[in-house]
């Protein structure tokens, strides 16, 4: 196998004096979409913060090969790394055409508008309510605008953070199928932090488990799916 | 009829005055020229709320400096008062980022109370640096248009002033909504009021977006001044003064919203006005803003205009 794309090595992170992140290593290959698993606290979002420079951290993040530690989160950004934060990563009083062209605020390219529309025909909520604020819209709405807001960077490297919360099953489950056939489409590489552990070990390539700030358990997701520890933890049969 | 004479009476109302169209009309048009003035100082208080939720109390500063460039450039210098301004809302916009690059930028925008007193100081010191720098004399700063009043009935005159003012007023609120709407550093400006942490994620410089800011709300700060000190005369103290009364119609018209800050502006003018002729408050004229600011915070925090705050996540 190739260089992975993303590799983390000695990866801390801390809030202060208190340290959150003790050290931890992961890799995610090109194209491939990796999960994040752990329980409340285990650290997933520190994980996806420390990427992207929202945190203090210490360690190596190499992507493509280049180093990311110690660069501006906005620099991080033009390298191609999208992040839809933990809760309600929208900008409530833009309208939600706004919401998408601040998505692709790196960008100069004569596209944008061409993929504000593709992304109104994936999600058509967010089609026949770009006027609105999106403040106004429900939280599951506001959702679905956090991550098409992320896709508007046209992303190499896609950060979720529980992309599933407030979300309905039914609607958990179609977004799932976009974000892999978004992977399939456009290869983009993907670490998606989730609570519903059996539906992303089922799109998933690999999968971490974090367990107080530090890697429990790696492999292949269908491994980690057949697992008893995992089982019995994380998919609750 | 006896009481409400002697209550008339101790305001010194009389039913002549009150009766008095004309002088109506009048104090009509000096409060919504006084009212333009304090709208744009207001519009430079807003701009910075919208952006860091506080109140930057080193605005008025700013502005007070830009007004002596104004009046060095001018006066001294001899260029025409129009460009004098233009030039003094340059200088200080340059300073503002100086300002901003050097005390502001180092602390975390989202911890707000040190940032509050970070700028009480920068008042404290930029005023008596102006004090120290130009001394404590009153001067007298021409106004940017011609005097004399288009139309006049009797005492009432709708000066050129006045409608120089309300123009100003109108333009800097149009321009500034064009360039929030419809270009990409407002899109960023506004993003970042909106939501920083996202403002970050999607790649927006967050610091020197605040800088833009804070250099455009000193640029408007210095046109308010060089539209209020021709009917007051320039000294270090100048701008305080019409601070408290932009405050009370930023308050009123919601702190952050635009639109509120020009009506808002408007309304405390006019109040001012008609109350210091009517009622003969001459003296309370200072204490009517303060009350306003306590009756709005008091009765409708969000004033006429302003969005209740959405909870974030
Ligand atoms: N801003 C902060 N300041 C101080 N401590 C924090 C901060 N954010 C998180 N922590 C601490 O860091 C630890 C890990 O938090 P983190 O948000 O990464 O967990 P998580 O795995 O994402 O949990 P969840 O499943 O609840 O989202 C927790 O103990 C938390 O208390
Ligand atoms: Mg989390």
């Amino acid at each position: 196998m190739s260089a992975p794309y993303l590799e983390v090595q000695g990866l801390k992170a801390a809030y202060g004096d208190i340290q959150v992140l003790h050290g931890i290593d992961f890799s995610v290959a090109e194209g491939q979409i990796a999960v994040i698993l752990g329980a409340n606290g285990a650290g997933k979002t520190t994980t996806l913060r420390a990427l992207c420079a929202m945190v203090s951290t210490e360690g190596s993040i190499k992507l493509a090969g280049d180093e990311l530690a110690g660069q501006r989160t906005a620099d991080i950004v033009r390298r191609g790394v999208a992040h839809v934060p933990q809760g309600r990563g929208t900008f409530p009083e833009l309208s939600v055409e706004e919401n998408l062209m601040a998505g692709a605020f790196v960008r100069s390219d004569p596209e944008v508008r061409a993929d504000a529309d593709r992304w109104y025909e994936t999600f058509p909520v967010l089609g026949e309510r770009r006027g609105q604020t999106a403040g106004s819209l429900s939280g599951g709405e506001q959702q679905m605008l956090a991550i098409a807001r992320a896709l508007m960077l046209r992303p190499s490297l896609l950060l979720l953070d529980e992309p599933s919360l407030g979300l309905a099953p039914m609607i958990t489950r179609s977004l799932f199928e976009q974000l892999t056939a978004i992977n399939a489409d456009a290869g983009t590489t993907m670490l998606v932090v989730e609570q519903n552990a059996s539906l992303a070990l089922g799109v998933a390539d690999v999968a971490y488990v974090l367990e107080a700030g530090e890697v429990a358990l790696s492999g292949p997701a269908d491994e980690l799916a057949a697992d008893d520890n995992v089982r019995r933890a994380y998919l609750g049969y | 009829m006896g009481v409400l004479a002697s209550v008339l009476g101790v305001f010194d109302i009389t039913l002549d005055k009150l009766s008095d169209g004309e002088l109506w009309l009048a104090q009509f048009f000096r409060g919504l020229s006084d009212g333009a003035t304090y709208a744009s100082v207001a519009l430079a208080l807003v701009m910075i709320y919208k952006s860091t939720g506080f109140i930057n109390f080193a605005q008025g500063s700013l502005a007070l400096l830009g007004v002596y460039l104004a009046y060095i450039f001018s006066v001294e210098q001899g260029l025409p008062v129009a460009v004098a301004v233009v030039c003094a809302m340059v200088a200080s916009s340059a300073v503002a980022m100086l300002v901003e690059r050097v005390f502001i930028r180092p602390f975390p925008p989202d911890h707000v109370l040190p940032l509050v007193i970070v700028t009480l100081g920068l008042l404290l010191i930029i005023d008596s640096a102006v004090g120290i720098v130009w001394g404590f004399r009153t001067r007298s700063l021409p106004s940017m248009f011609p005097s004399g009043a288009p139309i006049e009935w009797g005492i009432a005159q709708l000066t050129w002033r006045t409608i120089g003012n309300l123009g100003t007023v109108f333009a800097v609120v149009g321009l500034l909504y064009l360039l929030l709407s419809r270009t990409k550093v407002g899109l960023a400006f506004r993003a970042v009021s909106s939501n920083l942490e996202s403002a970050r994620l999607v790649g927006i410089r967050v610091g020197p977006t605040l800088g833009f800011g804070w250099a455009l709300a000193a640029a408007i700060g210095t046109l308010g001044g060089a539209l209020v000190v021709p009917d007051l005369l320039l000294e270090p103290s100048i701008m305080l003064r019409v601070l408290i009364f932009s405050l009370a119609a930023a308050a009123l018209g919601g702190l952050d919203s635009m639109v509120g800050a020009v009506i808002g502006g408007l309304v405390v003018g006019l109040a001012r006005n008609l109350l210091v002729t009517f009622l003969d408050l001459s003296e309370l004229a200072l204490a009517t803003a303060v009350a306003v600011i306590l009756v709005v915070l008091l009765v409708r925090p969000t004033g006429l205009f302003g969005s209740t705050r959405v909870e974030r996540v």
